[in-house]
């Protein structure tokens, strides 16, 4: 009983674990073994002021230094549309666009960012003004549920400037030629967000349309 | 996530100079990696040395031909480069075919090397794990390890190193340049970069306390047909089982490095001297001191295939 209530735990931590994603971004100024046998100060919270500006309004907070960028919006501004799915990188429901760029806003810290400029899906359009990839998803029911939307519409638009600018895919045949919109491209691309009432299909005619193109 | 004091670092000496000063901090870059870990408490830096200011963010021809990357190029960046994908196209192929759009737009080219392994029990606090907490031991050994490496292993650990970004340096023969808390710099070959767990699986890397990753630094290009052939359980968005990089050049000479298989980026230059042999030597030779488990034996198997196909693609 014990034994499979322990194998049930390992197995689901394994999925967990394997599934944790990322092609990674520290650098660590210690060996491991060095890190571990350093005293480590048992720190009380600290305190930090960061200046971002989001959806073209400046918001000055004051935070702990552990608060990620995710939960600055959700928690400190009440920008709820950005949605915390795993909160490891792994689903892509909490993305925004920082400077232009997709990113995943829960693997970054909030204090990382003074002065820069972010987009969230509450600046992309309006109830009575959808943004064009908004009313594409509208249009072609890319979406169930709903939860992981604002991270595929924020994804989509980034996803779509990559394009334009001329990045390669794992997909793309010619790593030297322009890449040019396509089905397949669309799903090597957004492989980064998941959606779990599986509307794909639909998520690839969305963008297609949105992007202008019939590919 | 355990508190810890954050600062933004104006220069690279002014960051290792912080580090010397704070035992115990972190460079953080992307944070893809380190965030994550933070988030587990299986890293509690208590203090956070922010290096992405640091213009360690451009792309340079060197004198001699070659490329030197900033370590603050971002994954997406590097692949996007006309340079790398017209004479590097290794690197670019293999940086592509790793994490998502989102993460290779925050993760960088000196946390790539450095990112930590993804075995499952490194992550669970709950079981031991000699990398984690040093002496505990290993329980991937006896546990799930169809992901874990098969070369290079340890009765400590038998983690597999998870870049694909690795791989293809290695097989370029890359270099990185790092700065010291003392203001010395150094040139690290990235075969000696990594290091094979024995008994001391917590150490990663021949990084000294405090020393900074400033740039990775390519040779002039090789040459030849670049391939690199990963195999995952999903089409896209999934570390490798095994991944196969290989340069071939027209007089049928080349390069094969392995991924997923190992602690550290794998290359055996005496394996590729079997390369007019075929695959299957090469596999051989490369695998001849391969241990594997009951769960990860076929990855031996797989190598051949996948170093086939992948030396197929580059003759063709």
């Amino acid at each position: 009983m014990d034994d499979c209530l322990h194998l049930k735990i390992t197995r689901r931590r394994l999925l967990i674990a394997s599934a944790v994603s990322a092609s990674a971004a520290a650098l660590p100024s210690l060996s491991g073994a060095a890190s571990r046998d350093a005293p480590q100060t048992a720190a009380a919270p600290v305190q930090q002021r960061v200046r971002l500006r989001i959806n073209g309004e400046v918001h000055s907070l004051e935070l702990d230094t552990r608060t990620t960028l995710l939960d600055a919006l959700r928690e400190h501004l009440q920008l709820t549309g950005t949605k915390k799915g795993c909160d490891h990188g792994q689903c892509g429901a909490c993305t925004v666009l920082l400077d232009g760029r997709r990113i995943n806003a829960c693997l970054t810290l909030a204090v990382m960012h003074e002065g820069a400029e972010l987009t969230t899906i509450e600046g992309l359009g309006t109830p009575g003004r959808l943004h064009p990839m908004q009313a594409a998803f509208v249009k072609h029911d890319a979406f169930q549920c709903g939860y992981c939307t604002p991270g595929q519409i924020c994804s989509a638009l980034g996803m779509l400037d990559e394009l334009r600018a001329g990045q390669p895919s794992h997909v793309s045949a010619d790593l030297e030629a322009a890449p040019t919109l396509s089905a397949d491209e669309i799903r090597e691309r957004m492989s980064g967000n998941l959606c779990r009432c599986g509307a794909y299909s639909n998520l690839v005619e969305a963008i297609t349309e949105a992007a202008g193109s019939r590919a | 996530m355990k508190p810890f004091t954050y600062e933004r670092a104006g220069s690279p000496q002014a960051a290792v100079a912080s580090a010397a000063a704070h035992p115990g901090a972190r460079f953080i870059a992307g944070g893809t990696n380190l965030l994550d870990l933070m988030k587990l408490e299986i890293e509690t830096p208590a203090h956070l040395i922010d290096v992405n200011g640091l213009g360690l963010d451009q792309i340079e021809g060197t004198a001699d031909g070659g490329l030197r990357i900033g370590a603050l190029v971002r994954n997406s960046d590097l692949a996007a480069d006309a340079r790398v994908r017209r004479d590097y196209a290794l690197l670019a192929r293999a940086l592509l075919s790793g994490a998502s759009g989102q993460l290779r737009n925050r993760a960088t080219t000196a946390g790539n090397l450095l990112q930590r392994t993804r075995c499952p029990y490194f992550y669970d606090s709950d079981l031991p794990c000699n990398k984690r907490l040093p002496g505990s031991g290993c329980a991937a050994l006896g546990g799930y390890s169809r992901q874990h490496a098969i070369l290079g292993v340890s009765e400590a650990c038998i983690a597999a190193h998870p870049s694909d970004m690795a791989v293809a340096l290695r097989a370029l023969d890359a270099v990185v340049e790092t700065l010291r808390p003392d203001g010395s710099t150094r040139s690290l070959a990235l075969a000696d970069f990594h290091r094979l767990p024995g008994e001391t699986p917590q150490v990663e890397h021949a990084l000294e306390p405090g020393e900074l990753i400033v740039a990775v630094t390519l040779p002039p290009p090789p040459g030849g047909r670049h391939v690199y052939r990963k195999v995952r359980d999903r089409a896209s968005y999934a570390f490798a089982l095994v991944a196969v990089a290989v340069i071939v050049q027209p007089d049928g000479r080349g390069r094969v490095a392995l991924g997923g298989v190992a602690p550290k980026p794998w290359r055996l230059e005496a394996a590729e001297a079997e390369l007019p042999r075929g695959a299957s030597a090469v596999a051989t030779a490369l695998l001849a001191e391969a241990r594997t488990t009951r769960e990860n034996a076929y990855k031996t198997l797989l190598v051949e295939r996948t170093l086939a196909a992948a030396l197929a693609e580059a003759r063709s």
